[in-house]
């Protein structure tokens, strides 16, 4: 069984075992419940072989949601530990599993958070606003949702059999090199990382040849609303950055496994590499992020405000420019490095610069509100919430751009404060709003708004509570990872932060209620004729939840918000438009090929992390098994017949006439 | 493509699926190519660190690097006889193209395992230094595609075989040779940066 035996459950550690009992209680709860009600044929029919991108982008988004508890109870941890562990106290996490869960967070908030939850609505949306049926390779989709689930179980695998990377969410060598990092920690990391990330460098080809080549007729580039293109720059990031982090990975996997000398300290190894090449994927992973959450709030503030998005083509060219500028700033991640004053001050400059296309979205954004008829719902409270949040937070980037500052608050919790800054407020805010403004279309009922601005405030009010202390203690000197302080002065500003932790976890608590008053009292939120926003773009043509395959008959695109125009047509003429003639659809074949493979990636996984060689034999005979079966298959789509079609659509056209007079949209 | 299902495909407003497969597959391209740029990057940086063991102008040999280039590049070109005999529909001479073709990269294969056990035997294995971990990765990273080009085409053979020319398996065989092609012009890098430059300096 190669490294692994019982002494590898920390049978001795209390917090380990308790969590890692929940979750195995909670997971088993759900099992039972799942085959004991009988829902197990449904849900292995319609979500686990789904092939479907509405459904793939809900399970991702789902998936997001449940690492975002397990990441933030991370951060009380941490949060509380501090808070307790000032003055020379010692708190109650020794170094060795506190340096566990500051790596974990990270890795978990971004890897396993963030862009699950920005690839799961690129999914979900992207193919409706385009005008289209699924994306270019739906089984592909699937195949990359399970890659990042597998990841996922790798990583709270190594909570309960043996330990995860105490090195930080970025694994620095040569802390991480077996040398100093001699157990299984690192290799967790790794390996969840390695099969993660090429579920989402699958989904970023995938995604990218969907926009650039699908489109309804007439949807043109310049006709696409600016989520897709945020979602193809994204996606396009993906495609270039991603390998980057694979190959990166791949060296420290062969220094730890293989003795080879990539990062080591001796025989010519060089760290310092490692830290470039991972922030040349690093950096523009923070764009991967934030620029999909920029087209939300885009198509938020455009629908709430009534209005067309104010300078379509200056947000385009913006995106694509901030697309282009990622891959010219990553040394800015490391000033300190010692490169020297010019390369110091190149990229000082090139971090500044990106500073203008996001300001001259910021001033759209604004210049879009200016003079509409602003309705002030949820998904538009975190649009503006973000608004003054990533200002600032992109002011203290900027500020740390300028390299003698940054050798003052390198490392500090200054930076921490920063990061949390842009990334809470940009791209968690974002993904709420997105999550707000498309639910509805997802489930065809709203989520309740009183909930939804209760766990807005809450979210808000902590992030500032939290975060602002960090900014002071920064600038006090404190640095960041650090177990335990002995500065008394520290002690007020780290219970305060901690008070905002706690904020927080009420925001989020409000969050689950919201959802589950809101799927309790459904039948009285019904969205019923899938236009619950008065919407500008085709995801509210359709019904609520859209058919699966979205449009009975492709739109006709004949300029900029499609749907807005023939909606202000069919109003100004009391009908829709003649019925079309119904054909036959073909729809891509469930398939369980994402599912079966990720088991034998997890299993591959899980055998390289423990040298258990016989293992990772099997599961990679399993997985090209698995590959060459689906290749053999001779069928790969369904047909929907005309009648079915029509059938659906007649519905559709039929609940539009009723809301057309005094029409105004349903609010 | 009939011309019934290229009206159907610009009506949809979206192209065919021969060209989406094509071109999705052409951005994985790119994508590969980008992680194999970022090992290249790694070589560059560590190839002078020798750590006082030998060098590249005293391991490798431009003889065994030239009969490895000819395997391939010559597998390529029957690689494209092999694709033009799949677009007649010809069985037998598919079969061909595609069998001499893995043979051509098999010897590849083992011409390059030789070479790197020899070096392994003299002591110049990856372990010794820096610059070795990068040539071994670099090179090594182009054989695993390589062996896994062979894996795939031995399925595509059997495929081929027994489906027939169908329009999914004919895509399949687009995106092979595309894939077979690129790893050529990795190779090309391989054999400037590291061979040629490496025996020279």
């Amino acid at each position: 069984m190669g490294k692994l035996s019982w002494s590898a459950i920390p049978f001795d550690q209390p917090i380990p075992m308790t969590a890692s009992a929940l979750m195995m209680l909670g997971i088993a709860a759900l099992l039972i419940w799942v085959l004991v009600k009988g829902h197990f044929p449904y849900v292995w029919r319609e979500w686990i072989t789904s092939v479907d991108h509405k459904r793939i982008g809900v399970m991702y988004c789902l998936l997001a949601g449940v690492m975002l508890i397990r990441g933030f109870i991370d951060a009380l941890m941490m949060r509380s530990q501090l808070a307790l562990a000032t003055g020379g106290a010692a708190g109650y996490l020794p170094p060795e599993h506190y340096d566990q869960i500051f790596s974990a967070h990270g890795t978990i908030m971004i890897f396993f958070v963030a862009m699950p939850f920005v690839i799961g609505l690129m999914n979900f949306v992207a193919p409706l606003q385009l005008g289209i049926r699924d994306v270019a390779f739906p089984t592909l989709n699937s195949v990359s949702l399970w890659l990042t689930a597998s990841g996922v179980l790798l990583v709270n695998v190594s909570l309960v059999i043996g330990e995860f990377a105490r090195t930080g969410w970025l694994a620095y060598p040569p802390l991480s090199e077996l040398q100093f990092s001699p157990g299984v920690g690192v290799d967790y990391y790794l390996w969840a990382l390695q099969i993660s990330g090429v579920g989402t460098l699958l989904t970023g080809i995938n995604l990218a040849t969907t926009i650039l080549k699908m489109h309804a007729p007439g949807m043109t580039y310049t006709r696409m609303p600016v989520f897709c293109w945020t979602a193809l720059a994204s996606n396009l990031l993906i495609v270039a950055a991603f390998p980057i982090l694979t190959a990166t990975f791949a060296m420290l996997l062969l220094d730890r496994y293989l003795g080879f000398h990539f990062f080591t300290n001796e025989l010519g190894g060089n760290p310092m590499m490692y830290v470039n090449l991972i922030w040349a994927w690093g950096h523009p992973e923070v764009y991967i992020l934030v620029l999909p959450a920029f087209g939300v709030f885009s198509e938020v503030i455009s629908t709430f405000s009534g209005k067309p998005l104010f300078g379509y083509r200056s947000m385009v060219a913006a995106t694509m420019a901030i697309c282009l500028l990622s891959f010219v700033v990553w040394l800015h991640h490391f000033f300190t490095m010692g490169a020297g004053a010019d390369v110091n001050g190149f990229f000082g400059i090139m971090t500044m610069i990106i500073a203008v296309p996001t300001g001259v979205k910021i001033f759209n954004w604004l210049f879009t509100m200016y003079g509409g008829r602003i309705r002030f719902t949820v998904p538009l409270l975190w649009s503006l919430a973000f608004m003054l949040t990533f200002v600032l937070g992109g002011m203290t980037g900027v500020l740390m751009a300028i390299p003698p500052a940054d050798f003052v608050l390198h490392n500090s919790v200054f930076l921490v404060a920063h990061f949390h800054n842009v990334i809470i407020g940009g791209v968690l805010f974002g993904a709420f709003a997105g999550y707000n403004y498309w639910f509805p279309k997802a489930f065809g009922f709203t989520l309740d708004e009183r909930w939804g601005k209760a766990a807005f405030w809450c979210w808000v009010i902590g992030f500032y509570v939290a975060f602002m202390p960090l900014y002071a203690l920064g600038f006090l000197g404190m640095t960041r990872r650090m177990q335990h302080s002995a500065e008394p002065s520290w002690t007020p500003l780290l219970h305060v932060a901690a008070v905002g932790a706690l904020i927080i976890l009420a925001g989020i608590i409000c969050q689950v209620v919201q959802l589950v008053v809101s799927v309790r009292g459904r039948h009285q939120r019904l969205d019923l004729t899938g236009d619950p926003w008065d919407g500008r773009t085709l995801e509210w043509a359709t019904p609520s939840p859209p058919p699966s395959f979205n449009f009975a008959v492709l739109p006709n695109v004949t300029g900029e918000e499609p749907y807005w125009g023939v909606k202000q047509r069919a109003i100004k003429e009391h009908r829709l438009a003649d019925e079309p003639k119904y054909v036959p659809i073909e729809m891509p074949l469930n398939s369980p090929t994402g599912f079966i493979t990720a088991f034998f990636t997890t299993v591959t996984g899980f055998a390289l992390i423990w040298h258990i060689w016989w293992q990772v034999a099997f599961g990679l005979l399993g997985a090209f098994a698995t590959f060459v079966v689906f290749a053999w298959r001779d069928r790969a789509e369904h047909e929907i017949s005309a009648e079915e079609v029509a059938k659906v659509d007649r519905e559709r056209r039929r609940v539009r006439t009723e809301a057309l007079p005094g029409r105004g949209p349903p609010s | 493509m009939s011309g019934a299902q290229a009206l159907v495909a610009s009506q949809s407003g979206s192209p065919s699926k021969r060209i989406l497969v094509g071109y999705g597959f052409w951005v994985f391209l790119l994508s590969d190519i980008i992680m194999f740029s970022a090992i290249f990057a790694g070589y560059a940086v560590l190839s002078g660190a020798t750590a006082g063991g030998p060098t590249g102008a005293q391991l490798f040999h431009l003889d065994v690097a030239a009969i490895e280039t000819g395997c391939l590049l010559v597998s390529s070109f029957t690689c494209g006889l092999a694709a033009i005999a799949a677009g007649v529909r010809s069985q037998l001479w598919t079969q061909v193209g595609l069998a001499v073709t893995g043979l051509l990269g098999a010897a590849f294969v083992v011409l390059e395992v030789r070479e790197f056990s020899l070096m392994v035997a003299q002591g110049a294995g990856p372990q010794r230094s820096a610059f070795l971990s990068a040539f071994f990765a670099l090179v090594g990273c182009h054989g695993i595609h390589v062996s896994a080009g062979l894996l795939w085409l031995g399925t595509m053979m059997a495929q081929v075989y027994a489906k027939g020319f169908r329009a999914d398996i004919m895509r399949r065989l687009l995106c092979f040779s595309l894939f077979w092609h690129a790893l050529d012009i990795i190779w090309v890098a391989i054999l400037t940066v590291v061979y040629l430059m490496g025996a020279g300096a």
